[in-house]
């Protein structure tokens, strides 16, 4: 980070090298300027802005402000300015300069600005401990500081004497206050030349000279001083004094001064100064002896006269806007927070409009919806929509006394406000500002608030309602909780009669929310969600609007309708239903009359006759590319755009590899199959000896969808696919592996540095275990137990699954519990036949393994259990006799619920 | 500011985050409101412990009242997270001031509150480290109170001020003065809305710092809520940073808000201005319609784990709807990558 002066009003800014000078306003200073010193002294504030406004439109970076007047609270009046100042975004942008000779009234100051400022100034005028003191409190308060070259003994004239204080200054500053040297700017004093006294001949060299040392010899500091200065003894001859100004500068800044405060507007251009009257400005700003002889200051009075002219016009604002049509221009008011002339065009407005109320209802609401869209889109801040928001309640003021006029004369007595609003924070949260300043935008709008402040009970927020008679009730909150404190509201009001409008607002607090929740408990009228402030005063104009509050209810009725609806679906897919119910939706098969084939051995055999040329025929390419992140579908894929290169050549290395995969013979298959005879028994399948169904094997425990359904969509189980007691169905069970081998080649390839042909062979064995379990699973549909014998489909063709049956694996989505592997492995002796392990974590090793159960009837399907209740999981351990606490660890993934075990336990 | 003793936590910390990004807690309240407490248990009646400050007050919503009725349970969640992985916990004290405490009548149980809620915090690590044997940081937390002081709540009087600096710097110092007398190892000025409140803060820890007479490192925490991506009191993250840098903070950051998709863009201003280490913990997401956070944990470090991957960040946690898992996700999540580094100085 370089070492720049980093400043800050609402925006940052930064004096960077390439700014070779920066503007400060000097004209909201009551010692620099009689205009703003008469407007402070009068109060007239609202020009006293102005006059701010149009430094910074002029161009100012930084604007001093200075209230050092000897008839006014100095102190106070700054703080009343700079309160000002930071509601007008439009002047809050830029950084302010706090100029006070008192350190009272900078401290003041300083504790109204957010931004990093600067002061103006500190010195050593009252010695070194004060000066140390004050810098350690501007370094607190987070201010850059102007230091004048001022000690003890004055202030300094002399290049000499300007240099040694603020050496000795920066010294204290940089080594014993740990200020930042670049946040100490240099006033080396600027005081006035040519005033005919012969020791003031210097004083601009003298400045310029100990600028240029201290630029060279104290890093990072910065000059700056007061321009106009510089010209006192020509007062009342502006085009001289802007010359002396810009000659003065001209030079000054070349020697390194790279701030002033100085008259934006009103600056004459160096190269545009006329001559003769530039030669005489350098004459005197650099203590020349004139060409034509003579002092400088004589030959300066003797053409001065001459240039003395009428004042130059200050730079003119764009004001195009002021030939648009008077809605637009309001609009353009509204949007810009501008004031100056939203007077005469709401009268405007007005004169053409039939009744007053509809210059609000049109353009000025119109005008405020561009503000809300502005704010929705991020265009906007908030300070601006605030702003916004007064332009809106001049406008309003200027109509009222017409609209009080209009009832008047139609019999009615005029009324004070357009309607009584009654805010609160509910009961439990604290949180105000968000209603706040929906209080502020709708009191802008001549609606008269009662703001009951936080934590209010709703009780008391009825009662007031009641006796106050307000209009609208409007609800604010910020937590979480809120939501169910407002909704309690809306069913009071509901209870106790009300008919008046509610409006719900705050963080937390939605559409959605709002439209299932809240407006269904409240019919004694409407309630609404307000998104933001600059929504506020559209909603409650129309919910009190005679004429187009019928309308306007009615369509957030619509809304609100469609909302809970849209609402509703998606809660569907979330909503859980208790297990009892769950399970009276269960799959109804009709096994009346069911029968399936005996399969052709009961108990379990090992299948190790595989050939790996046939298991590569049914191999599905697609996974393989996936794991490689090619996403598609085999063979499309080749033929791709964007990855059929990538995938082409991977799918050759994949062909090279398998055949060596086949002619070396580097797996060793394994596979073991076992059949039982078994029965549902609620959710779970019990599982027999022999054919007898008598003596119990083993239980499958299976896991029930919880979602809530639509009519006629089942809540399924696994144990809905096998049929009850009474009818002979079987299940069946099996592990693949296309063997450890792919570990040890995986292995040797690393070893040789080659990881892509190590990644290549275990994405084939997964590969090879998955086209195992196709090709067995087909083998067992066609003669293991044959309940489809004639089945024709091609390798290529079962990638659909679209046969009969299926092989649901444990740790799947239709069985999402991974322990169910022990059962599987335990009735299968599966390690000892294939020489898979379960690792602890219930993971298959070698990992190109497959393992799964066979269900044998037509309508079964895969599905997903999806998220269980807490209430499913209690039976379930106690089906599979396990601990709660081990079963939630286990489901983990698939609870709809934070298990007790995790959560914290209140304090005992 | 007056040069100080630095305490050990400064040389512990510059270390530590020269390895790696250090971890942030979660969400403390979102972990409160999972315990349903009830009217009685905030003030600790049946259960807990009943407070010897009285208040004619509702309590409940008062998370940080359960510092002294409930203290077990506050230990317990700090312990969590530091299970979890964090390394820095922020004390249940967003807000203790006698500002924000005002609307429950506890005023006077603001510096308890402090100091028992840093001891509480510092035993929770305490038991962590006789576990694990990682070092762990308790930062005292600053809210920001329910007051600001760059706008008016008065339409007629935009120049009124409903809290002045004074006001703030007052309550703040006492906070802070509890923090410390608490033993907390930091202070995390969070969740500022408003720039002038934090700074009337970070001016009250200096005055406490110079009183307890050694300076703890402070930790500073903006949000930007508006889609215009400006501070509530309008200011860009950039003059933000300005606005704060004189309180020379052990990192600077941004918190709560929308989440972790749409603080990035400040995120990444902040890092690119500020010559300080870079916190973020955004919210899991956005509240749902009901007020709650949907993201899970590996959704919230996906996206905090795309902060560390730019090498914006060197402090991460979580804020509003984030849990211990969330913040063991993130600690995983984050943990392949180097922490940012500080732009070089270079002279102007």
């Amino acid at each position: 980070m370089s070492r720049y002066l980093r400043l800050s009003g609402l925006e940052p800014f930064v004096l960077t090298p390439d700014i070779p000078f920066v503007n400060v306003g000097e004209r909201t200073n009551v010692t620099g300027s009689a205009r703003f010193r008469k407007l402070i002294t009068n109060h007239d504030y609202a020009a006293a802005l102005d006059v701010a406004r149009d430094q910074v439109e002029n161009g100012a970076q930084i604007i001093d402000i200075n209230m050092d007047e000897g008839l006014i609270d100095s102190k106070q009046t700054m703080v009343d300015f700079l309160n000002l100042v930071a509601s007008e975004p439009d002047i809050a942008r830029v950084p302010v300069m706090i100029d006070s000779s008192k350190w009272e009234v900078i401290e003041a100051g300083l504790q109204c600005v957010q931004g990093k400022s600067i002061v103006n100034s500190i010195s050593m005028k009252e010695g070194e401990e004060q000066f140390r003191h004050q810098a350690q409190l501007c370094l607190a308060y987070g201010a850059a500081v102007v230091v004048m070259a001022f000690d003890e003994h004055g202030q300094a004239d002399t290049c000499a004497r300007k240099t040694e204080i603020c050496a000795r200054a920066y010294r204290i500053l940089v080594d014993e206050v740990g200020f930042p040297p670049e946040d100490i700017i240099f006033d080396p004093n600027v005081f006035a030349v040519a005033t005919g006294i012969e020791e003031h001949d210097n004083y601009g060299v003298d400045f310029i000279e100990a600028t240029r040392w201290i630029r060279a010899n104290l890093p990072h500091a910065h000059i700056s001083g007061g321009v106009s200065n510089l010209s006192f003894s020509f007062r009342g001859n502006e085009p001289v004094r802007e010359a002396m100004h810009a000659v003065f500068l001209y030079h000054a800044i070349q020697a390194g001064m790279d701030m002033g405060i100085v008259n934006a507007g009103q600056l004459a251009v160096y190269d545009q100064i006329d001559p003769e009257l530039r030669e005489a400005c350098e004459d005197v700003v650099l203590n020349r002896r004139p060409k034509i002889g003579g002092s400088a200051t004589e030959r300066m009075l003797d053409i001065a006269e001459r240039f003395r002219g009428g004042l130059r016009e200050e730079k003119t604002r764009d004001l195009a806007w002021r030939d648009w049509s008077v809605a637009k221009r309001m609009e353009h008011a509204l949007v810009n927070g501008i004031t100056e002339f939203i007077e005469a065009d709401t009268e405007e407005a007005r004169q053409s409009a039939e009744r007053p109320l509809h210059v609000i209802e049109g353009p000025l609401m119109a005008g405020m919806n561009v503000v809300g869209d502005l704010f929705g889109a991020g265009k906007m801040f908030l300070p601006q929509v605030v702003k916004s928001a007064r332009v809106m309640k001049q406008a309003v003021a200027i109509l009222l006394p017409y609209m009080e006029e209009e009832k008047r004369l139609s019999g009615g007595e005029g009324r004070e406000s357009a309607g009584k609003i009654l805010m609160a924070t509910v009961k439990g949260d604290v949180h105000d500002i968000g209603k706040n300043i929906v209080g502020v935008v709708l009191a802008c709008n001549n609606y008269e608030i009662i703001d009951l402040g936080v934590m209010v009970p709703p009780q008391k927020i009825l009662e007031t309602a009641r006796a106050e008679n307000v209009d609208v009730i409007g609800l604010s909150g910020l937590i979480t909780p809120s939501l169910d404190e407002m909704t309690h509201l809306a069913a009071e009001m509901e209870r106790e009669g009300f008919d008046i409008p509610l409006l719900i607002g705050g963080a937390t607090t939605s559409k959605v929310h709002t439209a299932v929740k809240i407006a269904p408990r409240y019919t004694g009228s409407q309630a609404v969600y307000v998104l933001d402030a600059s929504r506020a005063v559209g909603v409650v104009s129309k919910l009190l609007s005679e004429d187009r509050k019928a309308a306007y209810v009615d369509g957030i009725k619509a809304e609100y309708i469609e909302v809970t609806e849209r609402h509703e679906r998606a809660e569907r897919a979330k909503k859980r239903v208790p297990l009892p119910e769950a399970r009276a939706n269960a799959m109804k098969i009709d096994w009346q009359g069911y029968s399936v084939a005996r399969p052709e051995y009961l108990g379990t055999r090992v299948i190790d006759d595989w050939d790996l040329a046939e298991i590569a025929e049914y191999i599905d390419w697609t996974p393989f590319f996936r794991t490689w992140e090619l996403k598609g579908v085999y063979p499309k894929i080749l033929e791709d755009d964007k990855q059929g290169a990538a995938a082409r050549a991977l799918f050759e290395d994949a062909q090279a590899m398998l055949k060596r995969i086949i002619d070396e013979g580097w797996f060793g298959p394994r596979a073991v199959v076992g059949f039982w005879p078994a029965n549902a028994e609620g959710d779970d399948i019990q599982l027999f000896k022999d054919g007898g169904r008598q003596a119990p094997l083993a239980t499958l425990h299976t896991l029930r969808q919880q979602h809530a359904k639509r009519p006629g969509r089942p809540n399924v189980a696994l144990a809905d696919f096998v049929a009850p007691k009474g009818v002979d169905d079987y299940i069946g069970g099996f592990v693949v592996t296309a063997g450890p081998e792919e570990k040890t080649i995986a292995e040797r390839f690393d070893k040789e540095n080659d990881n892509y042909s190590a990644i290549l062979v275990k994405a084939l064995a997964d590969r090879y275990a998955e086209a195992m379990a196709e090709m067995l699973h087909q083998r067992v549909r066609r003669e293991l137990w044959p309940y489809a014998p004639d089945e024709t489909f091609a390798p290529a063709d079962l990638v659909g699954e679209p046969y009969r049956g299926i092989r649901p694996a444990p740790g799947y989505p239709a069985q999402p519990d991974h322990t169910e592997k022990q059962t599987l492995f335990s009735l299968l002796d599966a390690e000892a036949a294939t020489g898979v392990e379960l690792t602890e974590s219930m993971a298959m090793w070698p990992g190109s393994s497959v393992s799964g159960l066979y269900i044998a009837h037509p309508d079964s399907y895969y599905f997903g259990v999806a998220k269980v209740e807490r209430d499913q999981v209690q039976d379930y351990a106690t089906r599979k006799g396990m601990t709660l606490e081990e079963t939630e660890r286990w489901l983990a993934p698939v609870l709809n619920y934070t298990p007790a075990s995790i959560s914290v336990v209140a304090a005992e | 500011m007056p040069a100080q003793n630095k305490t050990d936590t400064f040389h512990q910390l510059a270390a530590l985050t020269r390895e790696k990004i250090l971890i942030l807690d979660g969400a403390m309240g979102t972990q409160i409101q999972a315990l349903g407490l009830s009217e009685e248990d905030y003030v600790g009646q049946g259960s807990g412990q009943v407070c010897r400050h009285h208040s004619d007050h509702p309590q409940k919503g008062n998370n940080d009242l359960l510092i002294l009725t409930q203290p077990k349970a506050v230990e317990d969640i700090h312990f969590d997270f530091a299970i979890a992985g964090a390394d820095i916990v922020e004390t249940n004290t967003f807000s203790a001031t006698t500002i924000a405490q005002a609307d429950y009548g506890m005023e006077e149980a603001v510096h308890d509150l402090n100091a028992q809620g840093a001891r509480i915090a510092r035993r929770a690590m305490d038991r962590a480290t006789a576990i694990d044997g990682k070092p762990r940081f308790v930062a005292g937390a600053v809210g920001p109170t329910n007051r600001t002081a760059s706008l008016s709540p008065d339409v007629n009087d935009p120049g009124y001020r409903a809290v002045t600096f004074d006001d703030l710097r007052i309550a703040y110092g006492q906070q802070v003065n509890g923090l410390i007398a608490g033993g907390a190892d930091l202070i995390l000025i969070e969740t500022i809305f408003d720039t002038l409140n934090a700074k009337a803060a970070i001016f009250a820890c200096y005055e406490a710092f110079e009183k307890h007479g050694a300076q703890l490192p402070l930790m500073i925490s903006g949000t930007i809520t508006d889609a215009s991506g400006r501070t509530l009191s309008g200011q860009t993250p950039t003059a933000f940073w300005h606005s704060v840098a004189h309180a020379r903070p052990f990192s600077v950051g941004l918190n709560c808000a929308l989440g972790a998709a749409a603080m990035r863009p400040h995120l990444a201003e902040l890092a690119g201005v500020a010559d300080t280490l870079i916190c973020a913990y955004p919210n899991a997401g956005l509240p749902n319609a009901f007020g709650q956070y949907d993201e899970g944990p590996d959704d919230t470090a996906r996206q905090v784990a795309l902060f560390a991957a730019e090498a914006l960040v060197n402090v991460v946690g979580g804020c509003c709807g984030t849990t211990p898992d969330h913040i063991a996700a993130i600690a995983e999540a984050v943990a392949p990558f180097a922490p940012r580094r500080l732009p070089a100085e270079v002279a102007a």
